[in-house]
């Protein structure tokens, strides 16, 4: 039971450091420099909207070969290498292509295979080219390039939406990603998360491209190749539009919403960047006369005719827009496109009276278990049950601090958490209590129960809290959301009780014991 | 009150033969888990949006709700399917939907009831909002299975390591019961399941272990002290002897726990009453199945087992 006054100080230093670390929750920062580390409330306390967002994975993989089909087409084209079927097939993440003159098939295999490109920390290609004698060629996608397009396409979805919430002025947005193909978006204080799923719902991926004039889009015929009849935002009626891309939308700077200084009408303004507006410049520069169509996601927002060549690099939208979706393009157009469609996929919002109304309910329950439970040990275990219930506050502090230090979420399950800790955490010095006890009516003198109730106890509650510590573990890996932050609680909670029964109980006891020196435990 | 304890939850030297109870502390704990599992299939568990998907949305109104007004603004927007009932105080109601064909779909059917309500009825403020997709929710239901497993599989690996095998199979045997009784007890009761009862289940399991161990610990302590006594004897005395720690603990958590079924509110109660009933089963399991699990296993086996391969304490060795 002896402690030197090093380990002593030690114990009381962490007391006290666990007091300073969790100071914070209670003051605002006085200064920014300060490091001023907090517990956070969970959104289902401040009120809120969580988002689970699917990149639509497998968007992403037809638009790869289908540029691959592009590629393969312009690779056979100088060497004059005929074919029946060039194709993608989306469920075997491959292209197939069968040559006209199987003959020909080195000389195609030749051709394709710049095409390999190499990915990844071990450069491994990333398409597996396979010729037969009968003339087909397969190229497949292999399960790392795959990977790596997938980490790619959620990472870039992530710096995407950022940059659109950011435009909408949510405080504090945390967006990260979960799994391979989800992205987390976490929005405080937003009570109707609509229009920010209205905003990450769109692809925005915008192109400029010519108008086919000679082509009918409403005569039910077929498109000609290379050409693809597309709706105009406005009333649905079909143009025909060439698929190959004049200007990208990757290619602008800048895009505000503003009025037509002429009609009034709400526009976009738009700024392109150096490349972007030379070939913006040639483009309309042959094309005086014609229509080019400007189209995001696969419809039209509007056909204009060029009146003159646009060399400024800069230009104007108009589409019956109002000032709030002019707006919402601009934002769109500015934050870039995202490579793949995004689908909510679970939404949890709640509001900040309800939240208000759950930490009202979570602070008088952890009041009143509180109150209980002291009494309990007071009334059952006397002086021993009152080292306990200062151990207890002890470990309340110390679970604080260190749910700031790791500024951890609590959510109202947190709560239930910090309360079943609270009457898990005295079981320890139920433990010892109980073993003084024994010891002490075996005969043996106070010191000597004291030491023994100290040692046989602490294997008990190392045994009886490592499976409960493991139990939670696995919650915290499995679980989600406010499951997750419940078993934060309870497995810091374990941890600060162990260290308050076994150091902080030992040494108000023996400090207790020193100065006493009882003939008689009252235990 | 400060100094002497003033009462005793079960006074010292109790002698309760606790193994002459072990038949029909096991056969009643057959008969209630066996009716829990008639339990689960029917009537079923009462699922939440978390494992069944689907939509719930809270409404609070000024003053009373008004039940047919909400259900008519609902059927006006053509919102079909919908479960519209009383959630905690009577201003405050639970629209419910089922999952939508497509995930599109939950997020148009979320945008008609905020629409329909809001237009339609004075003062309606939708609190809450939760919309899980089929997909998710199967996803969250493996989760919280899986986490129950491998939880089970973890404490019968440490419970062997540090014990030896009849304790293991005795401790895990009784934490399934104890699970089957809380799954009955929820299926009983229509308490929704959702993820915050795979957590609530999961402590339950923590607390009923931890219970365990403390008597395992105390019977492994006393094999090695008394080396001629019948384990069934020796059972009995561990089980007297950690009494008022049982029972202590099992009344400091069940305290800890009543103030949130009472004040929690209603999102948060239901956790609160499974954890008091999981605290009632999970201290009497301890007792009535796991001890008994023991001894059956071990009667013959772990005397000899366990007192050839560990020396006594010197502690020990001067103890009556």
């Amino acid at each position: 039971m002896y402690f030197s006054r090093l380990k002593a100080a030690a114990i009381l230093g962490v007391c006290l450091l666990g007091l300073l670390v969790s100071l914070p929750n209670l003051f605002p920062a006085p200064a920014s420099w300060m490091p001023w580390r907090t517990v956070h409330l969970g959104l289902d306390l401040k009120g809120g909207s969580y988002l689970l967002m699917e990149v639509d994975m497998k968007a992403v993989i037809k638009e790869r070969l289908d540029s691959l089909v592009d590629a393969a087409r312009q690779a056979l084209r100088p060497g004059a290498i005929f074919y029946q079927i060039l194709e993608a097939q989306l469920d075997q993440n491959r292209i197939v292509l069968r040559l006209r003159d199987p003959a020909k098939t080195d000389a195609a295999m030749t051709a394709l295979a710049p095409l390999v490109q190499r990915e990844g920390p071990n450069n491994a290609p990333d398409l597996d080219i396979v010729s037969s004698p009968d003339g087909t060629i397969t190229m497949t996608l292999s399960p790392v390039a795959l990977h790596a397009r997938a980490s790619a396409a959620v990472q870039q979805s992530i710096e995407i939406v950022r940059r659109r919430i950011d435009e909408t002025g949510v405080v504090d947005p945390q967006i990260t990603q979960q799994g391979d193909s989800r992205i987390v978006v976490q929005l405080p204080g937003i009570e109707d998360p609509n229009r920010i799923k209205q905003l990450l719902g769109k692809t925005a991926h915008m192109t400029f491209r010519l108008v086919d004039e000679t082509a009918n889009a409403n005569a039910g015929t077929p498109p000609p190749p290379g050409v693809e009849f597309l709706p105009m935002q406005e009333g649905g009626a079909k143009i025909a539009v060439r698929k190959r891309v004049d200007v990208d939308g990757a290619d602008l700077t800048d895009a505000r919403a503003g009025t037509n200084g002429q009609t009034g009408e709400w526009v976009v303004n738009f700024k392109f960047n150096s490349n972007g507006g030379r070939r913006f410049a040639d483009i309309t520069r042959a094309n005086v006369n014609h229509r080019f169509a400007i189209v995001l996601d696969d419809n039209v927002i509007s056909a204009p005719s060029i009146r003159e060549p646009i060399t400024g690099g800069s230009g104007q939208i108009s589409g019956g827009f109002t000032a709030n979706s002019a707006n919402d393009l601009a934002v769109l157009l500015r934050a870039g496109a995202l490579p793949a469609p995004l689908t909510v996929v679970e939404e949890r919002t709640i509001g900040p009276e309800l939240g208000a109304d759950s930490i009202r309910a979570g602070a008088i329950s952890l009041l009143a278990g509180f109150l209980f439970v002291i009494a309990f040990m007071a009334f059952f275990y006397g002086l021993f049950g009152w080292f306990a219930n200062l151990c207890l506050i002890v470990n309340l502090i110390l679970m604080l601090a260190m749910m700031s230090l790791l500024e951890a979420t609590l959510t109202l399950p947190g709560m239930a958490g910090i309360l079943l800790t609270l009457g898990m955490a005295v079981d320890a010095n139920i433990l010892i209590n109980e073993r003084i006890r024994e010891e002490q009516r075996r005969g043996r003198p106070p010191l000597a129960a004291l030491e023994h109730g100290f040692q046989r106890a602490y294997a008990t509650i190392f045994d009886s809290n490592a499976a409960t510590f493991l139990s939670h573990v696995m919650l915290f890996v499995f679980g989600s959301g406010p499951v997750k932050g419940f078993a934060v609680t309870i497995t810091i909670g374990i941890a600060t009780s162990m260290f308050t029964a076994w150091m902080l109980t030992r040494l108000l006891v023996s400090q207790w014991y020193v100065s006493v020196r009882p003939k008689l435990l009252p235990v | 009150m400060f100094i002497r304890p003033r009462m005793r939850l079960a006074p010292d030297n109790t002698n309760f033969k606790f193994m002459n109870g072990r038949i029909a502390g096991l056969v009643v704990s057959a008969i209630l888990s066996t009716a829990s599992v008639i339990l689960f299939f029917t009537p079923g568990l009462n699922l939440g949006i978390d494992f069944s998907g689907g939509i719930v949305m809270e409404v609070r109104t000024e003053g009373p709700a008004d039940f047919q007004k909400i259900r008519g603004a609902l059927v006006d927007g053509h919102i079909p399917d919908q479960g519209v009932q009383r959630f905690g105080d009577e201003s405050t109601v639970l629209i419910r939907l089922p999952t939508q064909p497509t995930e599109a779909g939950t997020q148009v059917a979320v945008s008609k009831v905020r629409a329909a309500l809001e237009g339609s009825i004075q003062g309606a403020k939708i609190v809450r909002v939760d919309a899980v997709g089929a997909s998710v929710s199967s996803e969250l239901f493996r989760n919280g299975l899986l986490a129950l497993g491998i939880s089970l599989l973890m404490i019968l690996a440490y419970i062997w390591f540090r014990f030896e095998w009849q304790f293991a199979v005795g401790a895990v045997v009784t934490l399934i019961l104890d699970v089957t009784k809380t799954i009955g007890f929820l299926a009983l009761t229509r308490i929704e399941f959702d993820l915050v009862m795979v957590a609530a289940i999961l402590t339950i399991l923590g607390y009923s272990t931890n219970d365990k161990v403390v008597v395992y610990d105390r019977v492994r302590e006393n094999l090695r002290k008394y080396k001629v006594m019948p384990l069934r004897d020796l059972i009995d005395l561990s089980i007297n002897e950690t009494l008022n720690r049982t029972l202590g603990t099992s009344m400091t958590v069940f305290l800890a726990s009543l103030p949130l079924a009472i004040f929690g509110g209603a999102s948060i109660s239901g956790f609160a009453w499974v954890m008091l009933f999981g605290i009632v089963v999970g201290t009497s399991s301890s007792i009535f199945i796991a001890a008994p699990i023991l001894l059956f296993l071990g009667e013959k086996r772990l005397r000899r087992d366990t007192v050839a391969v560990e020396a006594p304490e010197p502690g020990a060795a001067r103890q009556p």
